[in-house]
């Protein structure tokens, strides 16, 4: 059995992130995809957070991942607001229609 | 023990109020109170300032070490309140020409303003986050208010997607300072970096996203490319917005940041601020020559003066901090009475946005070509204008420090970057004359185009006072 340490959860963290940032660059298709991404980026913040405040034993982490957890809600609801508007004006969410200004 | 003294947050609290008090008059009135409610916003703004000079300006840290309000705070928030007031008063009329004098602009203005005060003020990374985020989310919204256009709904989508990623950058760089230094207050944190023999490799990194983070909020180069867009895209007078105020709080930010908690890795992350400003000065000064529309050129001279702003915080001394506030007061300047102008670029009631529709404007309305004609020589740091001496002492701090180099690249890019503002005068002095502009422009906005015609023209008689300020209020954060 191995143990599961801080290592792990850092690793975790930083694959997740790396993952989520290439989710935003890689993605040619849809902009909801970009949404996804985000939110994956936010939640292996958090699991930084949570294992480094397990491992400190210092609560602040925890309360920054609340904190964190409360701001994404409010990010992805304006996030689709902005959306919902684009998609009523262009009538595709595409990432290749997102070009009217370029240079 | 629990501290519970909240009166340095008086002027926050008091908008935050005010926000709420006047979203409820908006939904009770609908639309048609939209200019009211515009003018009571800055009316608010301007208690606010009233309430900031009525607390005393000492340095105190309160809400158990997330808030500390100081000379350098006060000093940050009293521009912060003046360019908002600003945007505010630019904004009215234009509102109703787009059509899209709705209430929540107002408000929302006020919101982003508590969130750019709480950053300026912040002393603990989670206060610091918070406020970004206020401030951001408000931003987003503002950058597609106008709903019915497709490129303002773009440059929505951009500056939420970037803004997002830079946010989460900057999260994860937090995480890895809380992980290393066992603290998010700036105070441990920098207690907790002193002496160290080497500097735990997880504290580099974390301050690495950090700034990569932040970096996307002042526009600067790897971080720019979202700035042309939004500014193109987002109705003018957010554009405005954009290029007054939230680069006031994010170098406020940044400053308290990097001077405070992480000054003993200054060796750290004064290679990559070089690097950073560097490129942004190239960038803003050679990119911006191809460009027609003047919003992106306006978009890309933002990118080169946050370029020289940064200057100063990489030479690292009180000196070269007094001289970005010294600098972004002076920018923020320029670019309100710029914006002033371009804002009232009209005809047949349609916004002209090129820079061939300036051509002629001499002889059409002599007034605005020879106001335009005083920010562009200001923005290339012509003397006597104040532009010249903001790019002055920022120069002067570098060289007394021994950045030579940089010193030396950030005066041939100005040159450079000249030729862009000098070819807007040529347009309108040399060039045939077009169509005039729409006739009357709103009372307040030509108070705000005398006010800066004013202080940069005047500015060279009494530079004391404000340079003097400039300089105290960046010193308290070297004690």
């Amino acid at each position: 059995m191995i143990e599961i340490g801080l290592s792990h959860y850092l690793t975790l963290a930083a694959l997740l992130f790396t993952i989520g940032v290439f989710g935003i660059f890689l993605n040619r298709k849809n902009v909801i995809v970009i949404l996804m991404s985000i939110e994956l980026m936010l939640l292996a913040v958090n699991i930084n957070f949570v294992a480094f405040s397990a491992y400190l034993g210092d609560l602040t982490g925890q309360v920054f991942t609340m904190f964190i957890l409360t701001v994404a809600a409010a990010e992805a609801a304006i996030g689709l607001a902005i959306l919902v508007t684009f998609f009523r004006n262009k009538g595709s969410i595409a990432v290749e229609d997102i070009s009217a200004m370029r240079g | 023990m629990i501290d519970f003294n909240l009166v340095p947050l008086l002027p926050e609290l008091f908008l935050a109020m005010a926000a709420m008090g006047l979203l409820i008059v908006g939904v009770a009135h609908g639309n048609s109170v939209t200019p009211v409610i515009c003018w009571a916003c800055a009316a608010a703004l301007v208690i606010a300032s009233l309430l900031l000079f009525g607390l005393s300006w000492e340095k105190q840290i309160v809400l158990n070490g997330m808030f500390v309000f100081d000379n350098f705070a006060g000093f940050m928030k009293l521009l912060i309140i003046l360019g908002l007031i600003t945007t505010l008063a630019l904004s009215v009329k234009y509102l109703e020409q787009e059509r899209i004098a709705r209430f929540e602009y107002p408000v929302l203005i006020v919101l982003a303003g508590i969130g750019m005060m709480m950053m300026v003020s912040a002393s603990n990374l989670l206060a610091l986050y918070m406020g970004l985020e206020l401030q951001s989310l408000s931003l987003y919204i503002l950058a597609a208010f106008n709903r019915n256009s497709l490129r303002s709904a773009e440059a929505g989508i951009k500056y939420f997607v970037l803004g997002a990623l830079s946010s989460g950058m900057l999260l994860f760089g937090i995480s890895l300072i809380y992980g290393f230094t066992g603290s998010i207050d700036f105070g441990v944190i920098g207690s907790a970096l002193v002496g160290l023999e080497t500097i735990p490799f997880g504290v580099t990194f974390g301050l690495v996203f950090i700034l990569a983070g932040l970096a996307f909020k002042i526009s600067a180069v790897p971080f720019h490319m979202w700035t042309p867009d939004v500014y193109q895209g987002a109705p003018t007078c957010v554009t405005a917005l954009f290029a007054i105020v939230p680069k006031v709080a994010a170098i406020g930010l940044l400053m308290r940041l990097l001077f405070d908690p992480f000054m003993a890795m200054h060796d750290q992350w004064m290679q990559i601020m070089y690097f950073v400003s560097l490129g942004s000065m190239t960038l803003g000064a050679f990119a911006a020559i191809a460009q027609a529309n003047i919003k992106r050129l306006l978009a890309y001279s933002s990118i080169g003066n946050m370029g020289y702003a940064l200057i100063g915080i990489v030479v690292g001394t009180p000196e070269g901090a007094g001289a970005v506030v010294l600098y972004i007061l002076i920018y923020m300047v320029m670019t309100a009475g710029v914006f002033a102008i371009v804002l009232g670029m009209r005809r047949d009631g349609i916004a002209a946005e090129q820079i061939s529709d300036l051509s002629g404007l001499s002889k059409t309305n002599p007034v605005l070509a020879y106001s335009m004609a005083i920010f562009m020589f200001s923005m290339s740091g012509i003397p006597p204008l104040a532009g010249f001496f903001g790019k002055l002492f920022i120069f002067q701090a570098a060289v007394s420090a021994e950045f030579y180099v940089l010193a030396t690249l950030g005066i041939m890019t100005s040159v450079v970057a000249a030729y862009y503002y000098l070819k807007i005068i040529k347009v309108m002095f040399f060039d045939e004359s077009i169509e005039a502009f729409d006739k009357g422009i709103p009372f307040a906005r030509r108070v705000v185009l005398f006010v800066s015609v004013v202080f940069l023209l005047l500015f060279v008689l009494r530079p004391d006072a404000i340079v003097e300020s400039a300089q105290n209020a960046a010193a308290v954060l070297f004690t």
